[in-house]
């Protein structure tokens, strides 16, 4: 089976950026060849090596932008325990959708992922039924309760890319200094939910102006910066991988630029709503602009966007975190945390590139590069490699509707946006799981 | 003027000409509670459904009594008695309240935002009777007419709001309440108390409780309460109330002719001594009289008034 990838701009940031034809044999990329450069250069004639195959199948990507696969790293698939809110197999085709090829699924499920059982279940489930190549993120602590470690050695055997007691801090320093310890020595990065419970116990919202006219309780951007102070503070203590998770005030990303700059190894995530929103979205008690942390103010927002833009933030993962109507049809309290952003990341990542934050090499590498580098998978466009590519439409328009998402959460901020751009392929081991080239 | 409106929901959604119209109806309508026969058929044929998520004397057996004297039908219900407690939801509970017929849904909620989450979704009308620590409408309503009747006029009085501002929604409604009909207010409390951006509001923050009573006009004292202790708010109700209890040695730095207002419930020796609270600058009782009137004048506007007459 031989399939054509032809004519697009491919863009491997740092690699490639032109005119490119891909061709792809059994899952594999058999052939590159780059026929014009972005850059306006010529590229040097070269004979037509495509010529003596025969390819079944031809995707014409004139237009589009093909790049190495995207890979979300936070992601909330939770299967097993809460199949009502989303499973495998309707979360990776949500990912697929949106121009994922690979995702991370975090551990809070019922049961945890806490033990190779768990592990297993997902990977297999994911071999069943997953549209997309699925990750396990195994827990930090047993449970998630902050009190004891996990076996990081049987874990990564089974398969985990990572460890992370995401939805949950870890309180206690004492344990997150031996878990980056323990974790250094199976090279597994360290996902860190920061939060200290005893600052944002209570609180719904960004404190601020905003909850105070509306009347609900705030939680103090300290509240996260603390904790990324302090682990930044261990991982300099342990030299191992720290990974800050969905970062959202101006304060940690200030610490993570000072963390990089003393060269420590600390790497950092942000959601697209982190960047794209403010605490006002949850005017009108809007529960779907309910998550943790909080939206934040106008300044933090800004923060963020200089954090991704001088590479302090090295990543743009989603916290995809589907619920029902049980969850979020209730009162603003009682209404539980986080939204999907799985079928909307692309759409919103791209118009940091039109607002000129970041380029659109700099999205790639937020999106596919450095979560492929942080977890230690093989993602360029070259020959030998396994063909996981995503193909992105810069042009097309349209509006978020939630009901056609592919995700069986609508928990969104972003109903109604108007958009430019989008994922409309999205080949995973040479089969194309998603196809939109023609709508 | 025409009252179009379907909810009471808060003070910012209400017009200084709407808040004025509310008030100039319920002085006419006070005079009802003053007869020998305290009825008027009004709003006969109407049915008010109190849904009480929380505890209230006040508030709700002022509803109630409103509700009766305008003739209308009254039934209350409260969390305890409720659905709720089987694990019904409240948009559930208020879609089978709806689906009843009622004409009025008055609520009070523990969350912030749940009387608009319904007013949204009913086509009943909705009067917030207190929602989390957002707003409480119809107290403020009353406060404003009580200061008015004895005043006479609220633009250019100095209004000093002292105790817990974070959590309460009196402190809320009535920094926007009498900030929009012209009042100075003037917030104070122990820092851990204010909450952040209040300003915003259009108040200032007094750097301490004698600093806000000076030269005010009217003085409304908030409930400081116990469990506050607990999130380390306050360290205890001695020091509260010698720091920022009202007493009449503290009273003296206030005007002349100062109005002394609560909310309640009072708690006597701690946010005010029982010689204030009973003293003849306190208007706390006529708070409650006049609570009466305003919520008839309410239920009157948004079941009887203009809006009702010509639909179904």
């Amino acid at each position: 089976m031989l399939t054509l990838i032809k004519g697009g701009r491919v863009l491997d940031p740092g690699k490639i950026d032109g005119i490119t034809d891909i061709l792809v044999k059994d899952g594999i990329i058999i052939e590159v060849i780059t026929k014009a450069l972005s850059s306006g250069k010529s590229k040097k004639k070269s004979p037509e090596p495509l010529k003596k195959y025969k390819a079944d199948t031809i995707i014409d990507a004139s237009g589009k932008i093909v790049v190495p696969g995207l890979i979300d790293m936070h992601v909330h698939l939770r299967e097993p325990g809460q199949e009502y809110k989303e499973t495998i197999e309707t979360g990776t085709l949500a990912a697929a959708a949106g121009g994922f090829t690979g995702i991370c699924a975090m551990p809070n499920t019922i049961p945890v992922n806490d033990n190779r059982q768990v592990t297993e279940y997902i990977l297999n489930r994911a071999k069943e039924v997953g549209k997309v190549n699925v990750y396990p993120v195994a827990a930090i602590s047993m449970g998630l309760k902050g009190k004891s470690l996990c076996e990081y050695g049987d874990l990564k055997e089974a398969g985990a890319v990572a460890l992370s007691d995401d939805g949950k801090p870890v309180s206690n320093s004492r344990l997150m200094r031996r878990a980056m310890e323990y974790a250094k020595g199976f090279g597994l990065p360290i996902i860190s939910h920061c939060e200290v419970n005893e600052l944002s116990a209570g609180g719904v919202m960004n404190e601020g102006i905003v909850a105070t006219r509306m009347g609900l309780a705030g939680i103090p951007n300290e509240a996260e910066s603390i904790m990324v102070a302090r682990d930044i503070a261990l991982c300099e203590l342990t030299g191992a991988h720290l990974h800050i998770a969905h970062v959202s005030t101006s304060q940690s990303v200030n610490a993570i630029r000072e963390a990089k700059r003393k060269g420590l190894p600390v790497t950092a995530e942000t959601a697209p709503h982190y960047f794209a929103l403010t605490e006002e979205a949850v005017s009108g008690y809007n529960t779907n602009a309910k998550m943790s942390p909080p939206l934040r103010s106008a300044f933090d927002r800004d923060a963020v966007r200089e954090g991704l833009a001088d590479g302090t933030i090295d990543v743009i993962a989603t916290d995809h975190a589907p619920h029902s109507s049980l969850e979020k049809d209730v009162e603003f309290d009682l209404a539980a945390n986080g939204i999907v952003g799985l079928e909307t990341s692309v759409s919103i990542g791209l118009r940091l590139v039109e607002e000129g934050i970041i380029t659109l090499s700099g999205l790639i590498e937020k999106m596919s590069c450095n979560p492929a580098r942080i977890l230690g998978l093989e993602r360029n466009i070259k020959k030998g490699n396994v063909a996981d590519i995503t193909i992105i439409d810069p042009g097309v328009v349209y509006t978020v509707d939630s009901s056609s998402f592919c995700s069986l959460g609508r928990n969104t901020p972003f109903e109604g946006w108007k958009m430019k751009g989008k994922a409309v392929l999205t080949m995973v081991g040479g089969k194309v799981v998603f196809d939109n080239m023609m709508v | 003027m025409q009252f179009e409106r379907k909810d009471i929901l808060d003070m910012e959604s209400l017009s200084a000409e709407e808040i004025t119209f509310i008030l100039d109806t319920a002085d006419q309508l006070k005079e009802i509670s003053r007869r020998p026969v305290k009825k008027v058929p009004t709003l006969r044929g109407k049915t008010v459904v109190l849904f009480f998520y929380e505890p209230s004397t006040r508030t709700r057996s002022s509803f109630e009594i409103a509700s009766k004297r305008l003739s209308a039908d009254s039934i209350s219900i409260s969390s305890s008695s409720s659905s709720m407690v089987k694990g019904e939801t409240l948009i559930d509970t208020a879609r089978n309240l709806e689906a009843m017929n009622p004409d009025v849904i008055v609520i009070r909620h523990p969350s912030a935002g749940a009387p608009h989450m319904l007013a949204r979704l009913l086509k009943t009308s909705v009067i917030n009777a207190g929602d989390g620590m957002h707003a409480h409408p119809t107290q403020t309503l009353l406060d404003l007419m009580t200061v008015r009747e004895k005043k006479g006029y609220i633009k250019g009085l100095r209004i000093a709001i002292i105790g817990d501002i974070s959590h309460s929604r009196v402190a809320r409604s009535d920094s926007i309440g009498f900030t929009k009909m012209g009042a100075d207010v003037v917030l104070a409390g122990p820092l851990t108390m204010i909450p952040k951006g209040i300003e915003s509001l259009g108040v200032t923050v007094a750097g301490n409780s004698d600093e806000a009573v000076k030269d005010a006009d009217v003085i409304m004292m908030l409930r400081i309460q116990k469990e506050r202790q607990k999130s380390f708010l306050y360290p205890s109700d001695r020091e509260y109330s010698k720091v920022f209890g009202l007493n009449a040695e503290r009273l003296k730095k206030a005007k002349k002719d100062v109005l002394i207002m609560h909310p309640g419930p009072i708690n006597r020796g701690v946010e005010i001594s029982s010689e204030v609270a009973d003293g003849p600058y306190s208007i706390i009782l006529d708070q409650v009289t006049n609570g009466v009137s305003v919520r008839m004048a309410l239920l009157f506007l948004v079941a009887g008034g203009v809006r009702n007459v010509n639909t179904d």
